[in-house]
């Protein structure tokens, strides 16, 4: 019977020496696994959908998700493709992002910047999303930004209208296409001036909260360039629902324009509350009284009804448009849903679509390798024309639509027309403009 | 001057509201001492009638119409509502207009049916559970309604106008002496104002000069002796729980023109409501019309340009201001009762 030479104090450092031997791999591998924060190792890649499914604006939210769902179907092949097949760029192949089905997960915004921000803290550290879109408010844009800024994920801005945004809240993982509010005064006030003349009174009502601040200090500098006189400029709260006490002094103070600087339910409700007060039946400085409303949306047009007839605004995309790339996702937003998209389902489509493109053209899903081929990006066939997606800011330079309450509409969609198509250099600022002024991109995160 | 008339008449306008659902808040409290939070879903709901009788009146079908395209370039279908088949166009179109007076008659049935079903199947478990278990209840049973309105309804405004004949503005100023366009004022706010006047009249008149109405107040003194007398209170005070329905109910469908209703509309007044009741008095139902259009009157004044000016944010904070001031200078209220809510 032989001695055996195994001893305790042998196998212990033997299975010490394999352990290390087995992990030595994955120690030195782990940082090139795991370069860039979910990074996607199977053959699927998550998407985060962060829209407001319940709150006041739920049905732009719910706009918003249908065409995030038409951008994933034809990202992966589905569907007639879209406006894959008019986008200038050809990266896109119908094959999901980098050969990786395209999944998708979402998040209830509430309109609430803290419930967004843990709904796409929730999709990024539980569902691994690689990229957080949407939202219909600048207040949820600005702190969602703010967070992926710090997680290292790409933020594909959806409906997002103040200036702040790519201002001075502006973040480098950060990209918006939708307009802002410099832009809609700067398309405006020319079409204004040819309308209602360059001798105005104006009355500005304006939403407490940043949004408001900025869509009234954009209007009031380009209406007083004009020769435009500012009489007042009040504040309402943001829970305001009657504006009858903040309208019936507009006609005492001697103005005969009121700008209503107002979205979703206010826009309604202070538009409604006007028209009712018989405004624009009235004279004044031997003018007809004109209201206007800078930002519209269609699917709050609606809840105005007829009072949103004649009245100006600005959109940054209309279903009524006649080029190849909105003709091609009207039809397929319309066959798939029954009727057209709004500007927020369309801003939300061409997100995706770019975020989707940048990774294919960059070859790599890495946050600071997309957003550089996103900045200083030039394309075309998305709905707008010619854009620049302006590395500077993160900011989309593009033709800005002016547009008008239509007086008498074939249907329920069919509430504005298009007055004018403002060209991207009319609208187009330098990025250290004072409406832009403070904060800086920072530099990418690509997060781990 | 004419600042001044302008924001009496509006503040009385915004009051009307707030007294006809304090008025059904009170009528609750009193009589059955619920604290109801779903009283501002009652005011939804009625508000949600209206738009409700609007889409039944304009129930159609779809004729397709060859001479014009929809968005998809297909022919365009177009609606032809029912009633224009049964009674013509031009009957048809004024039955339309006239939805929300329409929605007065549709609504007193359906509010009155919606408050004793929320009293008999809900609340009158919670009778003799503290204020606060109350609070959770009905609050909970608020933000339930207004996710099934939203359910059906979406969560976007609906545009429900008034009739044609009430559009534009009174031009009050004239009448009185000033130059035109000073004071204007909508007819149909001067419509609420009479419609709540009614309301509230004819509240007060069914509980002072009534047998149901005697033996109402009689219980709101003293539930135990009138249910001694061998008089079924509780079955009195659950139609009362009805009719406060109704006056919610009615004061949101005469509401609809004046903002296009949404889901929410009902959270928008009912803590402001709350307030109106507390500084009127606890059960007092003279004391929440008192209030009601006291706080809508200095609400107004407080919106107006030149006293933000002076004190701002006052607009946002004055109504809370009002009540902490007549709370420490008058604890039960404008006209609250001695013994209510002391226990």
């Amino acid at each position: 019977m032989s001695k055996s030479d195994v001893s305790r104090r042998g196998v212990l450092k033997s299975g010490a020496l394999m352990g290390a031997g087995v992990a030595l791999p994955t120690i030195f591998t782990a940082q090139s696994a795991h370069a860039f924060t979910n990074e996607p190792t199977g053959s699927t890649v998550t998407l985060g959908f962060n829209v407001p499914q319940t709150g006041p604006y739920a049905d732009e939210g719910a706009d918003e998700l249908r065409a995030y769902q038409l951008a994933v179907e034809h990202l992966n092949g589905g569907g007639d493709g879209g406006m894959m097949n008019t986008f200038s760029s050809k990266a896109l192949k119908g094959n999901g992002i980098l050969g990786k089905e395209v999944k998708y997960v979402t998040g209830d915004t509430q309109t609430k910047s803290d419930a967004a921000r843990a709904s796409a803290k929730s999709m990024i550290e539980k569902d691994g999303a690689i990229m957080i879109t949407g939202g219909s408010s600048s207040g949820v844009a600005v702190a969602v930004q703010a967070l992926c800024q710090e997680a290292g994920v790409i933020f594909m801005a959806g409906l997002t209208h103040s200036n702040d945004t790519t201002g001075k809240d502006k973040r480098a993982n950060g990209f918006r296409h939708f307009f802002n509010s410099y832009m809609s005064g700067a398309a405006l006030a020319p079409v204004l001036k040819n309308a209602y003349g360059a001798d105005r009174k104006a009355y500005h009502l304006t939403a407490d909260y940043n949004w408001g601040y900025t869509t009234e200090e954009a209007v009031k500098s380009s209406t007083e360039a004009m020769g435009w006189e500012t009489v007042a400029a009040v504040k309402t709260p943001l829970t305001q629902t009657d504006f009858s006490s903040y309208i019936a002094p507009v006609l005492q103070s001697g103005a005969d324009t009121l700008v209503l600087n107002h979205y979703g339910g206010n826009m309604v409700n202070s538009l409604t509350n006007a028209v009712q007060f018989g405004l624009r039946d009235k004279q004044v400085n031997g003018k007809d009284f004109q209201i206007i409303v800078p930002l519209y949306s269609r699917l709050m047009a609606k809840g105005a009804g007829a009072n949103v007839k004649g009245i100006f605004g600005s959109t940054n995309w209309h279903w009524s448009l006649q080029d190849e790339g909105s003709k091609a996702f009207v039809r397929s937003f319309g066959t798939k849903y029954g009727f057209p998209p709004s500007q927020a389902a369309h801003t939300c489509y061409v997100q995706t679509m770019l975020y989707a493109d940048a990774v294919e053209r960059a070859g790599s899903f890495a946050p600071c390798a997309v957003a550089e081929a996103l900045e200083d990006f030039e394309f075309d066939g998305l709905g707008n024309g010619k854009t620049l997606y302006r590395g500077a800011d993160h900011q989309c330079f593009k033709d800005v639509l002016v547009v008008k309450g239509k007086e008498n509409p074939t249907s329920e969609f069919d509430l504005l027309e298009i007055v004018e198509v403002t060209p991207a250099a009319q609208v187009t600022y330098d990025p250290n403009h004072p409406q832009f002024q403070g904060g800086a991109l920072g530099t990418c995160n690509n997060g781990a | 001057m004419d600042a001044i008339i302008l924001q009496i008449l509006n503040g009385l306008d915004k009051g009307s509201a707030y007294a006809l659902i304090a008025l059904g808040l009170t009528l609750i409290f009193g009589t059955l001492g619920v604290v109801n939070f779903a009283h501002g879903a009652l005011f939804m709901i009625g508000a949600f009638c209206a738009v409700t009788l609007s889409r039944i009146l304009t129930l159609s079908h779809t004729i397709i119409d060859e001479t014009q395209k929809d968005f998809l370039g297909n022919p365009l279908k177009v609606d032809v509502p029912y009633v224009h088949d049964i009674f013509g166009v031009s009957a048809g179109n004024a039955i339309i207009d006239w939805a929300v007076p329409l929605s007065v008659l549709f609504a007193i049935p359906i509010m009155i049916l919606v408050g004793v079903i929320m009293e008999r199947g809900l609340i009158k478990h919670f009778y003799k559970r503290p204020h606060a278990d109350q609070i959770l209840v009905t609050f909970g049973l608020a933000i339930v309604l207004q996710e099934v309105i939203k359910y059906f309804y979406g969560a976007n405004p609906i545009p429900t106008p008034a009739p044609e004949a009430f559009k534009g503005s009174l031009d009050f100023g004239a009448i009185i002496g000033f130059d035109p366009n000073i004071i204007i004022y909508p007819y149909w706010r001067i419509i609420y104002f009479a419609f709540a006047a009614v309301i509230i009249g004819g509240v007060f008149a069914f509980l002072q000069f009534t047998t149901f109405g005697m033996v109402v107040r009689a219980g709101m003194a003293d539930r135990e002796t009138v249910g001694l007398l061998g008089i079924n209170i509780d079955r009195r005070f659950t139609i009362m729980f009805g009719i406060a329905a109704a006056v919610a109910g009615l004061a949101g469908v005469m509401y609809t023109p004046i903002n296009s209703p949404n889901y929410h509309m009902g959270m928008d007044f009912l803590v402001l409501s709350f307030v109106v009741v507390v500084v009127g008095g606890m059960g007092s139902l003279p004391g929440a019309v008192l209030a009601g259009f006291l706080l809508g009157v200095l609400e107004s004044f407080a919106s107006m340009r030149e006293v933000i000016d002076i004190i701002p944010g006052i607009n946002q904070v004055i109504i809370y201001l009002v009540a902490i001031i007549i709370l420490l200078t008058r604890p039960r209220g404008l006209m609250g009762r001695k013994g209510v809510m002391e226990e």
